[in-house]
C-alpha cells in the first residue's frame, strides 16, 4: 500500500509499505477515505518530537471504511464507515472510565504521560498513522463512531481532532456569560477554539496570529476579533489595554512548541531544542489573564522542560487546564452542534492533495504557502 | 444588556453555557477507580512479535502497541539506553533526540543499500515552494551556493597557503 514515509527533519515521502495486519484480537484494519496534517504533526515534520523515527507513517485525523474485524470485536463491522478518534483508548482502565480517553493507561507502552496515538512518534506508541492507504485500528469497539449518513465526510474527517479539540480548548477554560476569551494562534484548532467559545457564551473572542490570511480567515468564519502581534510592540500589553487593564478572563493556547513571536524562545526551543518547544504563546496567556483568570492549554510541547513564568502563576493566582482532547466524549454533542448548523467545520478544509503529493503537502503546510490553512490528504484507493 | 440579543447572528450562542462549568474536567467524572490501583479488567495483551521498549515508570508493556519501526543499529542502542533512565528524566529525552539524528543518516545509508538515491528536493517538498514562493526558494538555492563556494574557496586557499 502507498503509505507516509519519515525520513527525517523536513523529508518525508510516499512510499510502497506492507499492509498492517491484525495484531491483537480487538484490531480493527481501515481503508483510508482521507486523512488531514494537523499543526501538530508539523512538530514531527521539524523534528521536535522525541523518538520519531525514520521509517513511520504519521497521521492522527483519519476517515475511513473497516476491512477486517479481529475475533474480539462485536460492535464494528466489515464495510461500516468509521470516524477514528486520534487518540487510542481501550476504554476499561481506570483513565477511560473517568472518560480521560486522552489518557489511557493500556495504550503506550513508551510513555505514562500520554495515551496511544496514531502516527505521533513511539512517545504515543510507535503506532502508524492514517496518512496511507490502510491502517490498524486497536480497540475498535471503543474509539471508531460509525459516521451518521447525513454528514459530509469532510465534516468527519474534522472530528477526530480539531473539531473537539477546539471545543476542549473552550470547555477547558470555563467560560461564563460575558467573558473576554482570547485565543492564541490562528490554526485550525485556535479557529476552531474562538468558534467554539462563542457557544459557551463569551462576550468577546479575541484571536492572536501573525500571518494575515489567517487572520482574515478566522476574522470571518469565527466572527471575532483577529490581531496580528507582529504590528504591536508588546501583545500582553495589547491585550491589557483592551481589557480595561484587567487581563482577560480566558486565555487559550492553540499554539503549542512550534511558537513565533520570541527569539529567546524560538532560539532555545525551537533551534537550540533546549526546550520541549518555545513556549512564546503561553508566555502571553500567562502574562494576559486576569487575575484568577483560567489558561487553557491545547498546544501540543514535548516531554521535556519548558520556560514559563510559573511565578507570575503563583501570584496571579491562574488555575492552569490542558489535556489532549478526549475526542469520544465530546463526539455526541458535536455531532449535534454540526446539524444544528453551530460548527461548519469543513470550511476550513482549504487544500486536497493525493497522498503521492505528501512531500509537498507538507512543505506547503509548514511553510504556510498559497494561504494554506487545512490541507486534506486523499489516497489512491479512495480516488476511484 | 441582554446578551442573547447582542449576540443574536451568533448561531448557537452561548448553548453550552453553563454557570456550574467550573474548570474541573476530571474531577467531574471521578470515580474513584484510580485508587483501586490496577483493579480494572485489563484488556487481553497483544503478543510481544518485536523489540518494544517500554518507560522504566510501569512494570511491563501496555496491552496493546504499536510495532513501527522497531530499535535497530547505534539509533536503536542509544534509545535502549534512553530507556534506562525515567520520563522525568534528562537522561530519557536528550539520547532519544541524539538518536533520531542519528536515525537520519542511517536511513539514507538503508535507503543507499536498497540502490534508492533519496531525492531530497522532492522529499523537502521543494516542487510546491518553486510553485508558490519560487523567490523563496532561488534565494535559500543562491545562499547555499554562495556559502559552498566559500567554504571551497577557503579550503584551497588554507591549503595552497600550507603547501
Ligand atoms: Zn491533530
Ligand atoms: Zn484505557
Amino acid at each position: 500500500m502507498l503509505a507516509m514515509n519519515y525520513r527525517g527533519p523536513f523529508r518525508v515521502r510516499a512510499e510502497q509499505k506492507p499492509e498492517p495486519e491484525i495484531l491483537h484480537p480487538e484490531d480493527a484494519i481501515v481503508r483510508v477515505l482521507r486523512s488531514c496534517i494537523c499543526g501538530s504533526d508539523l512538530h514531527l515534520y521539524h523534528g521536535l518530537v522525541p523518538d520519531t523515527r525514520v521509517g513511520s507513517t504519521f497521521g492522527h485525523e483519519f476517515i475511513g471504511i473497516v476491512e477486517t474485524v479481529g475475533s474480539g470485536v462485536q460492535k464494528l463491522k466489515t464495510g461500516d464507515k468509521v470516524l477514528v478518534p486520534f487518540n487510542i483508548a481501550c476504554g476499561k482502565c481506570a483513565f477511560c472510565k473517568q472518560e480521560l480517553f486522552g489518557n489511557c493507561h493500556e495504550s503506550n507502552p513508551e510513555a505514562t504521560a500520554v495515551g496511544g496515538i496514531y502516527g505521533y512518534s513511539h512517545t504515543a506508541g510507535g503506532f502508524d498513522g492514517g496518512q496511507a492507504e490502510y491502517v490498524r485500528v486497536p480497540y475498535a469497539d471503543v474509539g471508531p463512531v460509525v459516521i451518521p449518513e447525513d454528514m459530509h465526510p469532510d465534516d468527519a474527517v474534522l472530528l477526530t481532532d480539531v473539531v473537539p479539540t477546539g471545543y476542549q480548548a473552550a470547555e477547558m477554560g470555563g467560560i461564563k456569560k460575558g467573558d473576554t476569551v482570547v485565543v492564541f494562534g490562528a490554526g485550525p484548532v485556535g479557529i476552531m477554539a474562538a468558534k467554539c467559545a462563542w457557544l459557551f457564551g463569551a462576550g468577546r473572542v479575541i484571536i492572536i496570529d501573525h500571518l494575515e490570511y489567517r487572520l482574515d480567515f478566522a476574522r470571518n468564519y469565527a466572527q471575532c476579533e483577529a490581531y496580528n502581534f507582529r504590528s504591536m510592540e508588546d501583545p500582553v500589553l495589547f491585550l491589557k489595554k483592551t481589557t480595561d487593564w484587567f487581563g482577560a478572563d480566558v486565555c487559550i493556547d492553540a499554539v503549542g512548541g512550534d511558537a513565533a513571536g520570541n527569539a529567546m524562545q524560538t532560539i532555545t526551543g525551537r533551534k537550540m531544542m533546549l526546550q520541549a518547544g518555545s513556549a512564546t504563546a503561553l508566555h502571553w496567556a500567562i502574562n494576559s489573564v486576569k487575575k484568577g483568570g483560567i489558561v487553557s492549554i491545547v498546544g501540543v510541547y514535548g516531554p521535556t522542560d519548558n520556560l514559563i513564568p510559573i511565578g507570575n502563576v503563583v501570584n496571579k493566582g491562574i488555575t492552569i487546564r490542558a489535556n489532549q482532547a478526549s475526542v469520544k466524549r465530546l463526539l455526541p454533542r458535536l455531532i449535534e452542534h454540526i446539524r444544528s448548523g453551530y460548527i461548519d467545520p469543513k470550511a476550513i478544509i482549504s487544500h486536497r492533495i493525493p497522498l503521492e503529493e505528501v512531500a509537498d503537502a507538507y512543505h506547503m503546510f509548514s511553510a504556510k504557502l498559497d494561504n494554506c490553512i487545512k490541507p486534506i490528504l486523499i489516497p489512491p484507493s479512495a480516488r476511484q | 444588556m441582554d446578551l442573547e440579543k447582542k449576540f443574536a447572528h451568533i448561531k448557537g450562542w452561548g448553548v453550552d453555557a453553563d454557570p456550574e462549568n467550573e474548570p474541573t474536567y476530571p474531577i467531574k467524572k471521578y470515580t474513584g477507580d484510580d485508587h483501586q490501583r490496577t483493579n480494572w479488567e485489563r484488556p487481553p495483551q497483544q503478543p510481544v512479535t518485536v523489540e518494544i521498549l517500554h518507560s522504566n515508570e510501569r512494570p511491563g508493556v501496555s496491552a496493546v502497541f504499536g510495532t513501527s519501526c522497531p530499535p535497530e543499529g547505534l539509533s536503536g542502542n542509544i534509545r535502549r539506553y534512553a530507556f534506562k533512565h525515567s520520563e522525568s528524566s534528562y537522561g530519557h529525552w536528550l539520547p532519544l533526540l541524539l538518536a533520531d539524528r542519528v536515525n537520519v543518516v542511517e536511513g539514507i545509508i538503508d535507503d543507499l543499500k536498497k540502490g534508492h538515491v533519496p531525492n531530497i528536493f522532492a522529499e523537502k517538498g521543494w516542487k510546491a515552494a518553486w510553485k508558490y514562493n519560487r523567490a523563496g526558494l532561488i534565494k535559500k538555492i543562491a545562499l547555499t551556493a554562495l556559502a559552498t563556494t566559500a567554504v571551497v574557496m577557503l579550503y584551497k586557499s588554507a591549503r595552497s597557503k600550507s603547501r
